[in-house]
């Protein structure tokens, strides 16, 4: 790989880098704090690219042997494998992370907040929770404070350990890699024969059924299911 | 699926099917690596609805998911610590060093160590900048003790680990001074049985007799091309362990006190987490025990396959044949008793 080609592979991955941050493409791969670093590096890597293919043509104007002639060996010749990410992010695009990695891995433990009560749930009918925020105050406060509401839950359908359909979101630290899921139960008027995969919004009170996830044995929560509507994956689709 | 492939269409691929073409006269004799990219970049167009179509299975996708990701992550990282290296190689003399660290090399290790702090990054930046101290004439020793403390001992990886273990404070410091031991005590085995041939850093001719602007960017291209592509490697590797493994596995090993130990350690190894994210997944292993998550987060910046991969890009097969085990050891080792002690 001569240095006039890494410098078009370089503009390739700096350039599908740059578009997938300057869209809401990463928000499927990464968390969105990360956007603006994402944005400076696919600059530099442009920039790299551009000053890289401008050196080579002007040397290859005064010396033509300079690029061409024995540099192969020191060139890295992995570099090539740059062409794969631009592959992933351009064509491919891969979509966010769904029940296939929810199944895989075990539930997120949802951790009490300190030992303090829970605050009062926001005005509302009915109010819509995080599908975290549900499960830590069902699990750890005895759903006191969300007894009496109407709670609204967005999540997509991912297969329970017994067939039954779980709502599921997944919780993201940094990138997908690390992505694991937050699973509630569903009793009710649950949504049925509905494929894994679909976003569903579904509105219930709380039930104190709690059940296990037989992966790394975390309590899950159940929500009591009233009503429920298939929506769009969110534009933000991780917890 | 649909949504995806209308993105795919809307591409402007202009740029990448028009580079700059090089003067076709002057070399008329040899089908060049450029020659090679652009038949490679003219067929994928062509082929990109039936590439699409292939990754439907939802494991493939996850993998896909789960590789692009990786490498969207640590691209930031990357491309920052490349720059920095760059900065080092070509606008930080020589004679800075000679200043900045301790004279006697067994002094300058842990001084080395300690300037890990400064360094808000993970792993994929710690590793070009290493390389480039080397050769900027700092002993081997104190830049591998760079290498190994600054992606586990720095502010915002700490901070992590606080928020991510809110009920257990000493795990951070368990943390801290655990990785710390093991990256001084990396640079003193090295300066005792080290030998400086088992280090090859990639030849780089284009820097000798450049100006300095020239050799800084030829230093970034370079390095981007050859880490990165290593980076693509371990990404590779690190979606495929994320999408074979089932969880399911791990539970049986955490009721055995060693085996939890061991797995954890080799799953830190496999999963190849950055390491401002590998707390929360610490965390969230909460059958195993404190002391074996302790090992994870020992090894994980430390050792992992997408470091393995970069470290044998940027300093050669030999030296990481017997770095990457010896370093797995001494994590393991150090995690453990500072697990025993503080935990």
């Amino acid at each position: 790989m001569n240095r006039l080609t890494q410098g078009v592979v370089l503009l390739l991955f700096g350039g599908a880098i740059l578009r997938a941050s300057l869209t809401d493409l990463y928000l499927r791969y990464v968390k969105e704090g990360l956007r603006p670093f994402l944005i400076v590096a696919g600059v530099l890597l442009v920039a790299t690219a551009v000053m890289t293919i401008w050196q080579s043509l002007r040397a290859s104007d005064s010396s033509p042997e300079d690029d061409h002639g024995h540099d192969h060996a020191h060139e890295p010749r992995v570099g090539w494998l740059l062409i794969l990410p631009v592959l992933g992010l351009l064509l491919v695009a891969p979509p966010a992370l769904g029940s296939f990695a929810a199944g895989q891995a075990g539930s997120v433990s949802a951790a009490p907040v300190s030992d303090s009560d829970y605050p009062p749930l926001a005005a509302g009918d009915p109010v819509a929770v995080s599908l975290l925020d549900y499960a830590s105050r069902a699990l750890f406060d005895d759903g006191k404070s969300l007894t009496g509401r109407n709670i609204q839950l967005t999540g997509f359908i991912t297969p329970g350990p017994d067939g039954a359909p779980m709502l599921a979101r997944m919780v993201l630290t940094c990138c997908a890699a690390d992505g694991r899921p937050i699973k509630v139960g569903l009793t009710g008027q649950a949504p049925q024969e509905v494929a894994a995969d679909t976003w569903v919004e579904i509105t219930g009170v709380y039930s104190a059924k709690r059940g296990k996830d037989p992966v790394n044995e975390v309590e899950v929560a159940y929500v009591d299911v009233k009503t429920w509507q298939e929506v769009a994956q969110p534009k933000q689709p991780y917890a | 699926m649909t949504a995806n492939r209308l993105e795919a269409e809307e591409i402007d691929w202009t740029p990448a099917a028009a580079p700059p073409p090089p003067p076709p006269a002057r070399r008329p004799r040899r089908f060049g690596s450029l020659e090679i990219l652009a038949l490679l970049l003219v067929l994928l167009v062509v082929l990109r609805s039936w590439l699409a179509g292939l990754v439907t299975g939802e494991r493939l996708q996850t993998w896909t998911t789960v590789f692009v990701s990786v490498l969207v992550q640590a691209v930031p990282f990357l491309v920052f610590g490349v720059v920095l290296s760059a900065v080092i190689a070509v606008y930080v003399p020589k004679s800075f060093w000679a200043k900045a660290l301790p004279k006697h090399p067994a002094l300058a290790v842990p001084a080395a160590g300690l300037a890990g702090v400064i360094l808000p990054g993970c792993e994929c930046g710690s590793v070009p900048i290493a390389g480039s101290l080397i050769r900027r004439g700092v002993t081997p020793a104190a830049a591998l003790a760079f290498l190994l403390a600054a992606p586990a001992i720095n502010p915002i990886v700490l901070t992590a680990t606080a928020v991510a273990f809110p009920g257990n404070p000493e795990m951070v410091v368990a943390r801290g001074g655990a990785s710390l031991v093991v990256a001084v005590a990396m640079g003193w085995l090295w300066l005792r049985l080290g030998k400086t041939e088992w280090i090859r850093l990639p030849h780089r001719p284009d820097l000798d007799g450049a100006s300095k602007a020239q050799a800084f960017w030829s230093s970034c291209r370079h390095d981007v091309t050859h880490a990165g592509g290593y980076l693509v490697l371990g990404a590779a590797a690190a979606a495929t362990i994320n999408v074979v493994v089932p969880g399911e596995w791990l539970q049986r090993l955490a009721d055995n006190p060693v085996l939890s130990i061991l797995a954890l350690a080799v799953l830190a190894v496999l999963l190849s987490i950055c390491s401002e994210a590998d707390a929360f997944v610490a965390a969230s292993l909460s059958q195993f025990s404190l002391t074996s998550r302790l090992v994870f987060l020992v090894v994980g910046p430390m050792v992992d396959l997408k470091l393995i991969a970069m470290q044998t890009g940027v300093f050669g097969r030999r030296f990481v044949q017997r770095f990457a085990p010896a370093t797995f050891v001494a994590a393991i080792l150090v995690g453990t008793a500072a697990g025993a002690v503080l935990l």
